[in-house]
């Protein structure tokens, strides 16, 4: 099911020289003085900027940061939140956190798993919704607690994460819209 | 600036100031339930009834009774209302003038409040964290000014000591005793770092702290580095927490253009500026060494210690590491004195703890509560127990390196020594409870794979060991497993726990051990014969 075929509204990153989120790259590293140090910094705001990391970005940003490959990508791959792959339309993220975990937040994610088609940490073959799961979000006060597209919520319950996932997915697509 | 501008700033805030405030929780867990438009809805309201002249709506720090949210409260009539909904704005305006409230009354004397003292988060619920004015009228940055002008970096750490104060990050290292390790330690430079990569679930008082008060952690932190003879710090703030970072990132700002972090600070010898590093997602950069390999750009594996980061740290310079809490009470400490400080708590756990209560608990939220308060006390007490005529069945602290306390130990008192004695740790201070639906053996296996997965792989016994204590956790809760997968279980457990590298993987087997512990009928009941 879960393939990754890129759908037209994933961002990608074989973006042209003059993209301007290349740009912006640019001038985080700059303002870093290219320090080694600074990898960290610059893998969030490339994430932030292209959606998630890819070998050609990592290897420029490598380039640029005066560090092996190996050691990007090493550093990439430590952190769980950096994604090497696409991520959807659409985000759900589950705290299973303690605190959520002891009021139920398995039966969100297999409420969750059931609307969207996926499983935790996969994108749907359409490329419409991601789900994946956090350690804790802190959010322990409102447990369970889940981000819909960037959004926390809490006190959630089964019933209304399924209906809500559901609704999204049959949205149309904000691809105009996106940057 | 200097003592005159400073107290000039707070007085020229006390008149800006409006007879009557309606304080409008905006943390994190008020925040995700609609707080922002309350907030909005009660400006609205204010101006609608025409009394902007006498009432101003301020968004506030936490509160602490996150469960009981959104919150609103009204100063200085000292009216807390709950489950507040944006339709209630106009009547909650009205209120103040007499007339009927829509929206449902807290209790302030209610043990929650009552039974609290409240030092790290005296400003939560209080003061907007976003106005550096609010901070400095309600006392702040007297006490590094007093710190700089009237004591010598040496008196400073002397307080510190005699305060008693430690590490409220989880070992609780005597934090004087660091200070002077670091102060003493050779180098060209050296580092101040805030841990606020607060990763065990179910603690959250880190996040709150940053986010309702950042000015006293960059003031405590900077106490320190005039007490250590540092010029650069660092606060390490978790990637999930960005509201937490936005506002450290706008406190850090305001300081700077107060001359309050930068040079020459209160016209002394004092350089010192703070940048934020966020951190990736990764449980393990918590452990110091890990933490400061990530600072440094790297995958966050720890190190063998010694040399500790105190003597060597960042770029191999001599680093203070202390927890956002620990910074939280240094202001209070050198304004009210180490004889203040150190009346509070038990003869070895000095001060209050800050605990965040959750899980199968009526009262979700935040409690700061002197040093040992016993476990029943907190969770019954201000905690109310377990919902819905639910039993209480334990409590875990310490999350994924913590143990699991039964019922019948409530009797514990809270300081570093008692827990340890009953097989469990302080750590940041979460508490989970648990009730008689939960399954303690799930619970153990649940933690497992927390920390299988967030194991760095760098040590084997951590790196292999965790996987197979999951393995056998598994077999266990399928119900495949003999008594010899039992025994086996325990030899693994005390092996991890004896032969890893850092923390993570050493406290690792602490949920397991004090379950089966505590707990082993409910392991019994899935062993076959």
């Amino acid at each position: 099911m879960e393939t990754s075929s890129v759908s037209p509204h994933m961002r990608d990153t074989s973006a042209s020289i003059n993209d301007n989120r290349l740009k912006i790259l640019e001038a985080t590293m700059k303002r870093n003085q290219y320090r080694p140090d600074a990898l960290i910094e610059v893998l969030h705001k490339a994430q932030e900027l292209f959606g998630f990391l890819s070998p050609t970005l990592l290897i420029s940003v490598a380039r640029s940061l005066h560090l092996p490959p190996s050691r990007v990508y090493g550093v990439a791959t430590f952190y769980h939140f950096f994604s090497l792959a696409p991520q959807g339309e659409h985000t759900c993220t589950i705290c299973l956190g303690t605190a959520c975990y002891v009021r139920g937040a398995n039966n969100l994610m297999v409420a969750a798993e059931g609307a969207i088609g996926v499983s935790a940490g996969k994108t749907t073959a359409d490329g419409t919704f991601s789900l994946a799961s956090a350690r804790c979000l802190g959010a322990c006060g409102i447990a369970p607690a889940v981000i819909v597209d960037g959004v926390v919520a809490g006190n959630v319950t089964p019933r209304d994460l399924s209906a809500r996932l559901v609704a999204l997915l049959a949205s149309p697509s904000k691809d105009e819209s996106r940057t | 600036m200097d003592l005159h501008e400073l107290q000039q700033i707070a007085r020229r805030e006390r008149e800006r100031r409006r007879r009557i405030r309606i304080h409008c929780c905006t943390s994190l867990g008020c925040h995700a339930s609609n707080a922002i438009e309350i907030k909005r809805r009660l400006e609205e309201a204010v101006i609608a009834a025409g009394l902007e002249g006498e009432i101003e709506v301020a968004g506030v720090g936490c509160m602490g009774f996150c469960g009981h949210g959104p919150m609103v409260e009204i100063d200085p009539e000292n009216i807390l209302y709950e489950y507040v909904s944006p339709d209630d704005a106009p009547s909650i305006v009205a209120s103040i003038h007499g007339g009927a409230c829509t929206a449902g009354r807290g209790d302030k004397n209610h043990p929650f409040f009552a039974r609290q003292y409240p030092i790290v988060r005296k400003n939560g619920g209080k003061i907007d964290p976003e106005r550096i004015e609010e901070y400095i009228a309600a006392g702040g940055y007297r006490s590094l000014y007093r710190a700089i002008n009237e004591m010598t970096p040496a008196e400073v750490i002397d307080e510190i000591t005699r305060s008693g104060l430690r590490g409220r990050g989880g070992a609780g290292y005597p934090t004087g005793l660091k200070w002077a390790t670091v102060a003493k330690s050779r180098g060209d430079r050296r580092f101040v770092v805030c841990n606020g990569d607060e990763g065990d679930p179910g603690a959250f008082m880190d996040r709150s702290v940053l986010e309702s008060d950042p000015h006293l952690v960059l003031e405590g932190m900077s106490i320190a580095a005039y007490a250590v003879g540092a010029d650069q710090g660092y606060v390490y703030v978790r990637g999930e927490y960005p509201l937490a970072i936005e506002r450290l990132q706008k406190a850090i700002n305001q300081a700077k253009k107060h001359s309050l972090l930068g040079s020459q600070i209160f016209d002394s010898a004092l350089d010192f500026r703070v940048d934020i590093r966020v951190g990736a997602g990764a449980f393990v950069c918590g452990e110091e060494t890990a933490l400061i390999a990530s600072i440094e750009g790297g995958r966050g594996q720890p190190r063998p210690r010694p040399p500790y980061p105190a003597e060597s740290g960042l770029w191999g310079k001599p680093t203070l590491i202390n927890n956002v809490e620990t910074f939280a009470n240094i202001a209070s400490i050198i304004e009210r004195g180490s004889a203040w400080y150190s009346g509070i708590g038990t003869e070895s756990s000095r001060g209050t703890k800050v605990f965040a209560l959750t899980g199968k608990i009526c009262n979700t939220g935040l409690v700061e509560v002197p040093m040992g308060m016993t476990l029943r006390e907190i969770v019954e007490g201000l905690g109310g127990g377990a919902p819905d005529g639910g039993t209480v069945k334990a409590v875990q602290t310490g999350g994924p390196s913590g143990g699991c306390i039964p019922a019948s130990l409530f009797d514990t008192p809270v300081d570093y020594e008692s827990l340890a004695k009953v097989g469990s740790i302080m750590g940041s201070g979460g508490m989970v409870v648990m009730d008689e639906a939960t399954n303690m053996v799930e619970l153990a296996k649940f933690y497992m794979e927390f920390c299988m997965d967030e194991s760095c792989g760098k040590c084997i016994p951590c790196r292999v060991g965790t996987v197979q204590i999951y393995r056998l956790l598994e077999k266990i809760t399928a119900g495949e497993a003999t008594p010899a997968d039992v025994d086996q279980l325990r030899a693994l457990c005390q092996l991890v726990r004896d032969t890893s590298l850092c923390g993570l993987g050493q406290s690792a087997p602490n949920p397991v051990i004090s379950t089966l512990k505590y707990f082993p009928e409910e392991y019994d009941a899935l062993i076959k014969p």
